[in-house]
């Protein structure tokens, strides 16, 4: 099935949306010709190539929701067979990506691998899926400087593998299998290891964005330090696609730590939780990520906290050891176990019919697990102030919301049935600078031609 | 330092834009209606006082000065600017080298800095939420009692504003492990250009929406105006060990920075001064650095003991095969300080040595320090100009002190043109024009070498959604200002009314 049809142009069996149709000539749509190039060592990895390469079918991470016109869950079997999508294209250079652009003037929406597409709201039409796959070459990485640039649509997964060799890493571990570097950004997705090295936002040290008109924009460099011009890349981190279509990212690099420990605690109530987080957080000690895994019962909220330490040998252990004993004299008898490695359940995210992302002041962590419903249950970055939640599905957003507000938190619909998603509000209500992201919104893409509908407040 | 750095240029010319220029002064009226009379300055005498920043060689007398003192003159003084269309520039401690803050002569100059209340201290939340005059040193002496600091620490943090900070993202020493004033600002309250007042971020991380707030910071005051900052701090590591190396040549210096990030190790501060840095230094600290050194590396660990204990040893070898001549590690704080003081005195430590000197700003790959730094040696040799380098060794981020005599006929003019000449060499060999001290009207012409017109109008594109009007710090950070009405891609010569016309005739 791999690659059967979009590269040919003619990338879907249905009517091709207004965007394909009114592509000039056969040099834009559709553009990748079939020679999705790649240098990339490991790209033929199927876990990481094969959803983004041909036509969506059923089931696949991409899948396309027709009742919405929105992205599916990327729960396996959520797309009706025999109903209509969008058609998809697969530029196969910045080049060809701009020439789509400039030549057509329906909506896109781009996705990478697909993986996140039931993040963010449904976009409210998409007459073209632009997948950004075939952007698969990492095309620069100076190993002495700690800094890569790669297309769009490499694999973080494939770009680890490369950095590796180099005893090197991008500092990301968000967990979604076949994670393309786009939507990575895109998605703003992180992962527990956020506590020491930051997320998207620190890492993304340059950018090369195709606007909604064609234009190519670059921001940012290939230097750490560069404060020349806006740093536009932090403004398309989060965006969904919804100010332009991410091109190409170039990355800060870190050294791969050679020895990992872990200290688990285990919990009998969310107060304890956010104790036994503090001390860890006010102490020398530097986890790369402390890490909450929990469920709320009927009565209390039970789980562990794992801090994961990585670093030379003498350090892990060093610190392991004194974390446990910490940790032991605030445990209230319960467990505290070292160990070599992290639990299965660590960096996942919950699953179930509504999943939430939220976001708080960090020491509020067990306000925020408290004011979440019975049956809840997900992991959080406890020093960060950041918890993923599957809830029930009849879970009151507004109040859950307003619960949270007093610790400046927000609760963000990361996944939810289909059936859920027409009456939720996906991202809640937008503060004071909604006029001004509007504004931006107006500016960037005033026709409302990317993701639309996918953004806070329907942006 | 202003006093050691270069001349002035004859006073600019009162721009063309005499229309601007009269609203401006109908404005003082209704402005101090607004916050009080005594907060505005009128009177040419006084507002001599503020005609530049850091980078001295910019003068441009502002036609009102609004010395706010909270949040709501701010809010009154960018509301009336935006009903006359009165362009305005806000200024905090004024210690920005690249003529960031530097007034527009028709416009309203609002200085920040009485703006000083720690708003609070959260150790918690690992939040400090401060008002923009507050001095950098200030949040870590207000989080130092709960073991924790504020990371980002510019060589002016004993003087420089946080508002500052956040509008040029200065950097530091430090910035190699802890990142930048960006990585650090969560949340900020902001007046916009037309005088709405908008909250970017906050104290919890991901806000819903576009993060705007990462945006602003580094926009050098063109987006609007922060009235309080929510900075995160770290807490203090455990283990600080400091050291510095004598190499007999600037390559092996080098060398030992790409072989420390080789290793793997990720050392708080990489720092290299050059043989004339280190003259000067002594001439003016005493700093006790190498005798006979041609290049020093000052360079820090830390985090936990074990780690620095370990790691440091490692740095020790790495120098030595470099063939470090002479190391030297600090014993306590007392000594650590002096190492640092040599370093962090070095830009003022050259007024001592020379009667004038140009500071320059660009940053390389770090691979690339040997080469560059032998190409900045050819190109001052070729103009006959002697430069010292004094910079942060590990991010790649130069800063070449040009000296020069300021009673020399065009000897100003050729230290800016060398100083643009490394720019261009920092820009081709992957790097950029400015690592910390910003664009400013310094190198706003400079901004072509490194962005295509069209990166250029795509950052147009932001401005004009915050600032349509095209008030806030106009002329300052791009190359040619433009109406936000022009369609993008469509370039007139047109100067936005002769406002920039001052600024314009610099470069």
């Amino acid at each position: 099935m791999s690659g059967a049809n979009s590269a040919a142009g003619e990338p879907f069996s249905g009517e091709p949306g207004p965007g394909g149709s009114s592509s000039g000539g056969g040099s834009s749509g559709g553009g990748s010709s079939g020679e999705p190039s790649s240098d990339l060592a490991g790209s033929g990895e199927p876990s990481s190539r094969e959803p983004s390469s041909g036509e969506p079918s059923s089931g696949e991470p991409g899948s396309w929701d027709p009742g919405s016109a929105a992205p599916a869950s990327t729960q396996p079997g959520s797309t009706q067979p025999g109903s209509a999508r969008p058609a998809s294209t697969q530029p196969g250079s910045v080049g060809e990506l701009a020439d789509l652009l400039r030549s057509t003037s329906g909506t896109l929406v781009p996705v990478g691998a697909g993986t996140k597409t039931g993040w963010a709201a449904p976009a409210t039409s998409c007459d073209l899926l632009l997948r950004t796959s075939a952007l698969d070459r990492i095309t620069e990485y100076a190993p002495g400087d700690l800094v890569v640039v790669a297309e769009a649509g490499v694999p973080l997964a494939a770009l680890q593998r490369q950095l590796a060799a180099h005893g090197q890493m991008l500092a990301l571990d968000p967990p979604e299998e076949g994670a393309t570097l786009g939507g990575v950004v895109a998605a703003n997705a992180s992962g527990p290891r956020r506590l020491r090295y930051g997320t998207v936002r620190d890492l993304l040290i340059g950018v090369t964005v195709v606007l909604a008109d064609g234009t190519v924009a670059r921001s940012g460099g290939k230097v750490v330090k560069n404060v020349a011009g806006y740093d536009l890349g932090k403004l398309h981190t989060g965006a969904h696609g919804g100010l332009g279509v991410i091109a190409s990212t170039t990355w800060r690099l870190h050294p791969l730590p050679p020895a990992a420990a872990t200290v688990t605690a285990r919990l009998d109530g969310s107060a304890r939780a956010g104790r036994l987080a503090a001390l860890v957080a006010r102490s020398t000690l530097t986890p790369t990520a402390l890490e909450l895994c929990w469920r709320r019962g009927a009565s209390a909220t039970t789980g562990e906290l794992v801090a994961l330490f990585e670093s030379i040998p003498a350090s892990v252990h060093d610190q392991a050891t004194r974390c446990a004993e910490l940790l032991a004299g605030e445990a209230g008898g319960l467990a505290v176990e070292v160990g070599d490695a992290p639990p299965a359940w660590f960096g996942a995210r919950p699953t179930g019919p509504l999943v939430l992302r939220l976001a708080f002041a960090p020491a509020a962590l067990p306000h925020v697990l408290d004011a979440l419903p019975p049956g809840a249950s997900g992991t959080a970055s406890a020093a960060v102030g950041v918890a993923y939640a599957a809830v029930p599905a009849a879970t009151d957003l507004a109040a859950l919301r307003a619960a949270v507000a007093p610790y400046d938190g927000s609760a963000v619909v990361l996944a939810a049935d289909p059936a859920l998603r027409p009456a939720l509000d996906h991202w809640g209500p937008p503060g004071d600078a909604f006029t001004l992201m509007t504004r931006v919104k107006d500016r960037f893409d005033p026709a409302r031609r990317l993701s639309p509908g996918r953004l806070l407040g329907g942006l | 330092m202003s006093s050691t750095r270069w001349t002035v240029h004859a006073a600019l010319p009162h721009p063309a834009g005499a229309s601007s220029a009269a609203r401006a002064s109908g404005l003082a009226g209704r402005l101090r209606a607004a916050v009080g009379a005594a907060k505005v300055l009128t009177d040419p005498a006084q507002l001599r006082t503020y005609e530049c920043d850091g980078l001295a060689t910019v003068r441009v007398r502002p036609s009102v000065v609004v010395l706010a003192e909270r949040r709501e003159d701010v809010v009154a003084a960018v509301r009336l600017c935006a009903e006359a269309g009165v362009p305005f520039v806000a200024r905090g401690s004024g210690t920005g080298l690249s003529g960031g803050a530097v007034p527009v002569a028709d416009g309203v100059l609002i200085v920040l800095s009485r703006l000083r209340a720690v708003r609070s201290v959260d150790p918690d939340n690992a939040r400090v939420v401060v008002e923009p005059g507050v001095i950098n040193l200030w949040v870590t002496r207000e989080a130092a009692p709960y073991g924790q600091a504020y990371a980002p620490d510019p060589s002016s943090q004993q003087v420089c504003s946080i508002g500052g900070n956040v509008a040029e993202n200065a950097g530091g020493a430090h910035c190699l492990k802890y990142g930048f004033t960006v990585n650090h600002v969560m949340g900020a309250e902001v007046v916009l250009p037309d005088g709405e007042v908008v909250h970017l971020g906050g104290t919890a991380p991901e806000h819903p929406g576009f993060d705007l707030l990462g945006a602003f910071v580094g926009s050098e005051g063109t987006l609007g105006i922060a009235t309080e900052v929510t900075v995160r701090t770290v807490q203090a590591p455990e283990s600080v060990q400091t050291m510095l190396v004598g190499f007999h040549s600037v390559a092996d210096a080098a060398g030992t920075v790409s072989d420390i990030i080789a290793e793997g190790i990720l050392p708080a501060a990489v720092e290299m001064m050059d043989a004339l840095a280190i003259e000067a230094a002594e001439a003016a600290v005493r700093c006790g650095y190498p005798r006979g050194a041609v290049a020093v590396l000052v360079i820090e660990l830390d985090g936990p003991r074990v780690e620095v204990d370990e790691q440091f040893r490692q740095v020790e070898r790495i120098a030595t095969a470099r063939h470090a001549f002479e190391t030297r590690i600090a014993r306590d704080a007392e000594e650590r300080a002096l190492m640092w003081k040599g370093r962090k005195s070095a830009f003022a430590a050259v007024g001592r040595i020379s009667p004038a000197y140009y500071v320059q700003d660009g940053v390389i790959p770090r691979t690339k320090l040997p080469e560059v730094l032998d190409e900045v040696r050819r190109l001052a040799d070729a103009a006959g100009i002697r430069v010292a380098n004094v910079f942060h060794a590990g991010d790649g981020n130069l800063h070449p002190l040009i000296l020069f005599d300021d009673k020399v006929e065009g000897a100003a003019h050729a230290a800016e043109q060398l100083g643009f000449a490394i720019l261009d060499l920092c820009v081709a060999s992957g790097g950029s024009i400015t690592g910390e001290h910003g664009v400013g009207v310094e190198k706003k012409s400079k901004m072509t070498t490194q962005f295509s017109a069209d990166d250029l109008d795509t950052m147009h594109r932001l401005r004009c959604a915050f600032d349509p009007a095209g008030l806030a710090n106009p002329g300052k950070q791009f190359p040619t200002p433009r109406l936000c009405g022009e369609r993008p891609g469509v370039r007139t010569a047109a100067e936005d009314e002769g406002r920039d016309a001052a600024l314009g005739e610099v470069f």
